[in-house]
């Protein structure tokens, strides 16, 4: 006989089953753990991502944002420039001079060309100017502060390493030497560089800046707010507010949708066959640029207004129609200025997408290789990511940092639009 | 002075409105009681001068240059246009204007000059022609709408009917635009179907569209077979899918599900930063620091890795296409109705399981919407391609390899050339066409995907 009572008996089955789903949940558990696991791994990627973007931009852009420069006491001699010869003049040879007075170990005749390069090709245009403006100068010496050359400027920053061989390094010994001795001279300094956003574009690297794209960014997003603003709260407005139910406002909801997710080329595509093309506009103006982008901002505006306008809740509109005003009072002087908020911040966040916009400028001509800044939205110009792609392109050294710093810039454009949106939506976005 | 027109309407509009206003507020201070507020007669005014003017002034503007371009080259001196073909007369045109515009190149011929002399002319004339226009219009139709002002002058319904109209016509823009790609498209797809056979374009699998410019140049005879473009930006799209996909999906379950409320509020935005990076940034970033990184890293395996690889173009392009994926994924597991999560757990699952087996089977189809729509944004991607991605077609699936893609070949084929009638500027729009049907046909099909799916849920 056994004891073992049924009641025994269930408890010792209870106590298996519970075992075996304690041993299952332990597995099940663990599964689940993977899966966060799996999921915080990647986040984790996204985070590692955005920060090695972030870092590499910072370390190679930053030395971009101050630049080499040498004081000089530069004696104007009257035998290289004459006040009759202006503009004409041996400007380059005064500085050459210049910078030979601080090398006792050079010799004028031999070193002259090597020493010459020293200098920024910018240098005696710099000098040129000073004296064309003030002729009284010559035979004087002044004091002067101009920019190093891009392989010396880099020698400075770090850029050229001094331990790499002599061969494979851009600045040879004898010319690492002459620096040195200005550097110890007291003559070198590195400011911050203000050329990078006074000069417009040029070859060399120590004198390009953002200037041209700054304007031309500048004239493009101006022509891209006045075309897309209006249209798109007109559009949403008539979408929302007034459009029957029927085919037509179905067909523009439907090709709204669309324009959206259209690629960004086939709009530059779209701007030089019809624009350009067809209606003769300037190529690279920054004219036509903005209105490309508006054409790609307006869907976003819409989507942002109509979105606005629906927040507006229908008891403003009944309180307005109930004392007498008509429907178009009604949407105009009540529930558009309480959606006005909802819509600033759409349309800056779609202004702040186009200012990073490349393709569509790129096929219209905005990458040209222009040495001054726009006067008007007419001109020629390049924008800042159409500058950033020429750059990219260009094998210098010095055009590395330079691409990186004017993304910086970019970046920061970017981030402070978006900030303006955050806070306009902070501050002014009412819950109903 | 082409400000002058611009402030020219201004002022005539606010003149009007004044004139409106003052007249409509006599009436009412006459003692007679008006239809309308009195604004709505200065408003009315306003509208009526803004509209008419404003288009005027626009399409002056815009027929303008062409019209005094084709006066200035029938006023040549005879013969020095002979035999010269539309591309060459195109370029005197331009060398005119910059002689016109005080950029003197070299020694021009007496002709040019004297050309640049009479365009400077004809624009003086034309803009003192259009001050004059808009000046006589303007106070025309001020004349006019004050002449309508009165007490039973609906004005306000005026006012109204004009402003629907700009609405409608604001909403049109948005067809126009899309009429004016798809003819785009058409026009120069069709010219270049002209010149080059439809099913070589289509099936042939050589792309060499260097064309010789000159007709004495030794060159290749070019050949427009783009297969190996197509396979291209496949190759790409799958690399960028392969990385974009799954930590896209992984992040939008652990986002969803498990990840605590703050933690949620910081991954958010720092995603939404790595979607608002423009894709100029992204190539550069691609050049910068993963191609050379791979190819170090393939170096170290053996590999022979292409400086311009696909992998590099790919992948990064696959970190742009990681918040767009997992937004999408948040958005459709949230839409899964409670009662089926509630269901699951009460069951005795576990979060994990239910996320695995209820959740996410239940959204399936909101996130291969999200995907489908990843793709379409990864085959129109433009930037990273164009600086990361290489310049020769190649027949190759191999993603260590360099290939180019469809917009590479777009960018690069209208880079510096607008002559529009050589077949290497219009395969770029034959190019662009089918990029545009690519991508319409997965949005299209994507966005029904995605509104059938939450109507179930509804």
């Amino acid at each position: 006989m056994t004891d073992i009572t049924p009641n025994d008996a269930r408890k010792a089955s209870n106590n298996a089953t519970t075992e075996a789903v304690k041993r299952s949940l332990a597995r099940r558990n663990r599964k689940q753990l993977v899966l966060q696991g799996f999921g915080i791994g990647a986040i984790v990627i996204a985070f590692t991502v955005l920060f090695i973007l972030v870092a590499s931009l910072v370390r190679t852009g930053y030395t971009a944002f101050v630049q080499t420069h040498v004081t000089l006491d530069v004696y104007i001699d009257p035998a290289e420039i004459s006040e009759e010869g202006l503009p004409r003049g041996g400007f380059r040879d005064v500085l050459t001079a210049a910078v030979l007075d601080n090398l006792p170990g050079a010799d004028p005749e031999e070193d002259a060309r090597g020493v010459r390069n020293i200098l920024s090709n910018g240098a005696q245009f710099q000098l040129r100017d000073q004296i064309v403006e003030d002729p009284s100068l010559i035979g004087q010496t002044i004091t002067l502060t101009v920019p190093l050359s891009d392989p010396f400027d880099q020698l400075n920053k770090g850029g050229v390493r001094r331990d790499t061989p002599e061969d494979q390094r851009r600045v040879d010994n004898q010319e690492m030497a002459w620096f040195d001795a200005l550097d110890e001279a007291g003559i070198i300094s590195t400011p911050f560089n203000i050329g990078l956003f006074t000069n417009a574009d040029s070859r060399f690297p120590e004198l390009a800046g953002l200037k041209g794209a700054l304007v031309g960014s500048f004239w493009a997003l101006l022509t891209c707010f006045l075309i897309a603003f209006p249209i798109g709260i007109g559009a949403a407005i008539y979408l929302e507010e007034f459009a029957p139910k029927n085919r037509l406002s179905d067909f523009i909801e439907v090709n709204i949708n669309n324009l959206a997710a259209v690629p960004s080329v086939v709009f530059g595509l779209l701007a030089l066959a019809v624009f350009i093309g067809w209606f003769g506009l300037p190529r690279s103006a920054p004219f036509v640029g903005g209105l490309t982008l508006a054409l790609m901002t307006m869907p976003t505006i819409i989507i942002a207004t109509r979105a606005a306008l629906k927040a507006v809740p229908p008891s403003i509109r009944e309180a307005a129609l109930g004392v007498g005003a008509s429907k178009h009072q009604v949407v105009f002087q009540h529930v558009l200025p309480l959606a006005m908020p909802g819509i600033l911040t759409g349309t800056i966040i779609g202004l702040a997408q186009a200012l990073g916009e490349t393709a569509p400028l790129l096929l219209i001509g905005m990458n040209a290789f222009i040495t001054s800044a726009p006067t008007s939205p007419f001109d020629a110009a390049t924008a800042l990511p159409t500058q950033i792609f020429i750059w990219a392109d260009s094998p210098e050294r010095g055009f590395t940092s330079r691409t990186s710093a004017a993304i910086l810039v970019l970046l920061g454009f970017l981030v402070m639009m978006n900030g303006i949106a955050i806070y306009l939506r902070n501050k002014f976005e009412r819950r109903w | 002075m082409t400000l002058a027109p611009f402030v020219i309407l201004l002022l005539a509009a606010l003149v009007g409105y004044a004139i409106n206003l003052r007249a409509a507020r006599a009436i009412r201070y006459g003692g007679s009681r008006l239809h309308s507020l009195q604004g709505f007669h200065g408003l009315f005014s306003l509208l009526l001068v803004i509209v008419p003017v404003l288009t005027l002034i626009l399409v002056w503007l815009a027929v303008e240059g062409g019209i005094i371009n084709r006066i200035l080259l029938s006023s040549l001196p005879d013969g020095v246009l002979d035999g010269l073909g539309s591309g060459a007369i195109q370029l005197i045109g331009a060398e005119i204007r910059s002689i016109a515009g005080g950029r003197v190149f070299g020694t021009p011929e007496d002709w040019k000059l004297e050309a640049a002399e009479r365009l400077i002319t004809y624009r003086e004339i034309s803009s003192w022609l259009l001050v004059g226009v808009v000046g006589a219009v303007s106070l025309g139709l001020i004349y006019f709408a004050r002449s309508r002002v009165a007490a039973e002058f609906r004005a306000r319904q005026r006012v109204e009917t004009i402003t629907l109209g700009l609405m409608v016509f604001c909403a049109v823009v948005a067809i126009f635009t899309t009429i004016g790609i798809i003819a785009a498209l058409t026009f120069e797809t069709i010219k270049f179907f002209q010149l080059v056979p439809i099913t070589e374009f289509l099936f042939g699998t050589n792309w060499e569209p260097q064309i010789p410019i000159r007709e004495d140049q030794i060159a290749a005879e070019g050949a427009f077979g783009a297969v190996p473009v197509f396979l291209g930006t496949i190759v790409i799209a799958t690399v960028a899918l392969f990385i974009a996909v799954p930590i896209g999906l992984l992040t939008a379950i652990y986002l969803n599900e498990f990840a605590p409320g703050r933690l949620r509020k910081i991954v958010k935005p720092v995603l939404e930063i790595l979607a608002g990076v423009p894709t100029v940034v992204y190539g550069f970033f691609a050049i910068l620091v993963v191609a050379p990184a791979l190819r170090q890293f393939g170096e170290s395996l053996g590999l022979d890795v292409a400086s311009n690889t696909a992998l590099a173009a790919g992948g990064v392009m696959g970190i742009m296409l990681i918040p767009f994926i997992s937004s999408f994924a948040d958005d459709a597991l949230s839409a899964v109705p409670r009662s089926l999560r509630d269901g699951a757990l009460a069951l005795g699952a576990t979060r994990g399981e239910m996320m695995l087996n209820v959740l996410f089977p239940a959204a399936i189809p909101g996130i291969v919407g999200g995907v489908l729509l990843a793709v379409s944004r990864a085959i129109g991607e433009t930037m990273i391609v164009v600086m990361a991605a290489g310049l020769i077609a190649k027949m190759t699936i191999n993603p260590l390899d360099s290939v180019t893609a469809v917009t590479v070949q777009i960018v690069t084929l209208l880079i510096g050339d607008t002559a529009f009638d050589n077949p290497k500027t219009l395969a770029a729009f034959a190019l662009g066409m089918m990029l545009f049907i690519a991508t319409l046909v997965i949005n299209v099909f994507a966005l029904r995907i995605v509104r059938k799916y939450r109507e179930i849920y509804d």
